[in-house]
């Protein structure tokens, strides 16, 4: 059965698949990397804590950036009321995306780092070893290309066809992506330097332009099951991401309180960075409303989770998570500890995994050719994987939350002499991990839930 | 909200904050590395410090270490850990010791790889780790353990 609007939609399936297969393997090496925090000597010899580490984060940002893809892909043709400019261009990216980020982690897995850094010819120009950045210089190179065709072929679309705001918060947020990227690049001896405009493509990404992708993507989803008028959505997105950029800006301020900055910096990034939940909770209020206020009953009960569920857990995870720690006099203490961890675990999982999984959530019926939505077993095998997930997180949140506050209190508050070393400290936060390692087992069992979902069909009548 | 407070108001407050506080925040980051430099000391960035900091890299120790507080939590901080291991009299040796005994193979304890370094290699990053840790990083961290 045909239930795409536009056909050339259907190039977003295979993002929204190989999506979700990383994301199995960032879980995988999460487990791996949760399990050394208390045997420290497991599997030391093969995956290394910082393989496994390097692998956990960069297939999360793969993932998020192929669910991102996907999510326009399917996006744009519909707001904007025609084909995609060039579907085969679209297939084509995929590939070369999919090969150079398996050949990438690949390569993280089977060579020594400074053999993958001398092979890929890093001294040439030395961009890797930098955190979220150690891709080689070589696959950096072709994270751009791919987004400059991505971008181009949206915005062939978008030229041609209507101009929703929606498609022109959603390209925002991608033109944002890519250029923010650029300081990839940028890695000068000087590290005061290199660590200042790191935070370029870290901070403006995840607490900047991101967060339009999120919004538009949300307002999407909220149209499509809600039935609200289109107006009102629109109106309240512009209302959010100019909230969480008159915020989000400025309050990068808040990672440049112990750089070689002026201490100005923790005024502003304290009073900026304070704000920064405010967007996230009227996500929360808008997302409810709109449900509340729904014209219509959309049979895809699944996606409406999500897209409740998402904004709570961003709100919970980037709003208060990240203000437990933002002040300057708290984050003095805070800084680099288990507490930033848990912070980083809610906000990723609450903002970025859950609303790609929202629009995968709403999408894979029609792309797959099923209707508008899954059959209610299906729907109820993912909400199962809906609640397990989000529940888990929210556990490995509060442990790691805890393993921080001990932290913070054996390590960092006590005078020179009095303080435990690092080390020891550790040892003292073992029971912490265990927890949080057992967090993280009932996570991948909610993945296996949700992932298995997609095999789930009604029973045929005896 | 009232029908008064329309999409395209919105949108203005959208474009018009977000030009605005873009633009403050270039024109505070173009004071900042202004007067970086009394802060962070380039002019004692010598060969050695720079191949240091390629080292760094190049061995990804960002992926357990944090340095001034940002990397990975699973090994300690090493922003000041020249001052923490020894300073000026024994930093150098102690340092050249332990990596070195990579893998200490001590059953249960995390791992530190052996990274196979030269012993310029290892005073490179001896160096790096040496200006790194005179940075003036507003009095973080709050005590010598990081």
């Amino acid at each position: 059965m045909n239930t795409l609007k536009y056909q050339s939609q259907a190039v977003a399936k295979p993002y929204f698949i190989f999506a979700l297969i990383l994301f199995v393997g960032q879980i995988l090496f999460g487990l791996v990397m949760g399990l050394q925090y208390v045997v420290g000597d497991f599997l030391a010899g093969a995956i290394p804590f910082n393989v496994a580490r390097m692998v956990h984060t960069n297939l999360l940002i793969v993932w998020l950036l192929f669910g991102f893809m996907g999510a326009a892909y399917y996006m744009v043709p519909e707001e904007s009321e025609t084909e995609l400019y060039s579907p085969k261009l679209a297939i084509v990216l995929f590939w070369i995306f999919a090969a150079a980020g398996v050949a990438t982690i690949l390569g993280y897995l089977l060579v020594p780092y400074s053999t993958l850094a001398h092979f890929t010819l890093n001294e040439l120009w030395p961009t890797m070893g930098r955190e979220f950045l150690e891709q080689p210089t070589i696959t950096k190179i072709g994270i751009v290309v791919v987004c400059l065709g991505f971008l181009f072929n949206l915005g062939m679309t978008i030229l041609k066809g209507r101009k929703t705001a929606i498609n022109m918060v959603l390209m925002t947020g991608l033109i944002g992506l890519a250029v923010f990227f650029l300081f990839a690049f940028y890695n000068p001896t000087n590290l005061a330097l290199d660590k200042y405009f790191w935070w370029f493509v870290v901070h403006l990404w995840v607490e900047g332009v991101w967060e339009l992708i999120m919004g538009a993507i949300l307002a999407y989803i909220l149209i499509k099951v809600t039935g609200v008028d289109r107006e009102v959505i629109e109106k309240w997105l512009y209302v959010i991401i100019a909230m969480a950029l008159i915020s989000g800006i400025l309050g990068t301020g808040h990672h440049f309180y112990w750089l070689m900055t002026p201490d100005y910096w923790q005024w502003v990034g304290s009073i900026f960075s304070a704000i920064e939940p405010l967007p996230f909770f009227a996500m929360v209020l808008y997302a409810f409303n709109m449900v509340n206020r729904r014209r219509r009953e959309h049979p895809n009960k699944a996606a409406t989770l999500w897209a409740l569920g998402t904004s709570v857990m961003a709100f919970l995870g980037a709003g208060v998570w990240g203000f437990l720690h933002t002040l300057a006099p708290v984050n003095y203490y805070t800084h680099g500890s288990q507490i930033t961890a848990a912070h980083g675990h809610m906000a990723f999982y609450g903002a970025y995994a859950m609303i790609v999984m929202t629009i995968i959530s709403y999408a894979m019926p029609k792309l797959r050719g099923i209707g508008e939505a899954n059959c209610n077993r299906a729907q109820v095998r993912e909400m199962w994987g809906f609640w397990l997930m989000t529940v888990a997180m929210v556990f490995i949140t509060l442990f790691l939350t805890g393993a921080g506050v001990l932290q913070v209190w054996l390590q960092r508050l006590p005078e020179s002499g009095e303080a435990l070393s690092f080390m020891v400290t550790q040892d003292k936060l073992a029971i912490f991990y265990w927890l949080r390692e057992i967090a993280g087992v009932f996570f991948l069992i909610g993945l296996i839930s949700y992932i298995s979902s997609f095999w789930v069909t009604e029973k045929k009548a005896s | 909200m009232s029908e008064r407070f329309t999409k395209g108001m919105a949108r203005n407050i959208y474009y018009g904050g977000s030009v605005f506080f873009f633009l403050i925040f270039l024109a505070l980051t173009y004071h900042t590395t202004k007067v970086m430099p009394e802060r962070d000391h380039r002019e004692n960035i010598t060969e050695a410090v720079a191949n240091g900091k390629e080292l760094w890299e190049e061995n990804n120790c960002i992926g357990c270490h944090s340095l001034i507080g940002e990397g990975a939590y699973f090994a300690p901080e090493l922003g000041n850990v020249y001052i923490r291991r020894g300073g000026e009299a024994g930093f150098k040796a102690f340092f050249n010791g332990w990596m070195k005994a990579q893998p200490l193979n001590i059953p249960g304890r995390r791992q530190m790889p052996n990274f196979h370094l030269t012993d310029k290699e290892i005073d490179d990053l001896a160096e790096f780790l040496k200006w790194t840790s005179e940075l003036n990083t507003n009095d973080w961290p709050p005590n010598i353990e990081g």
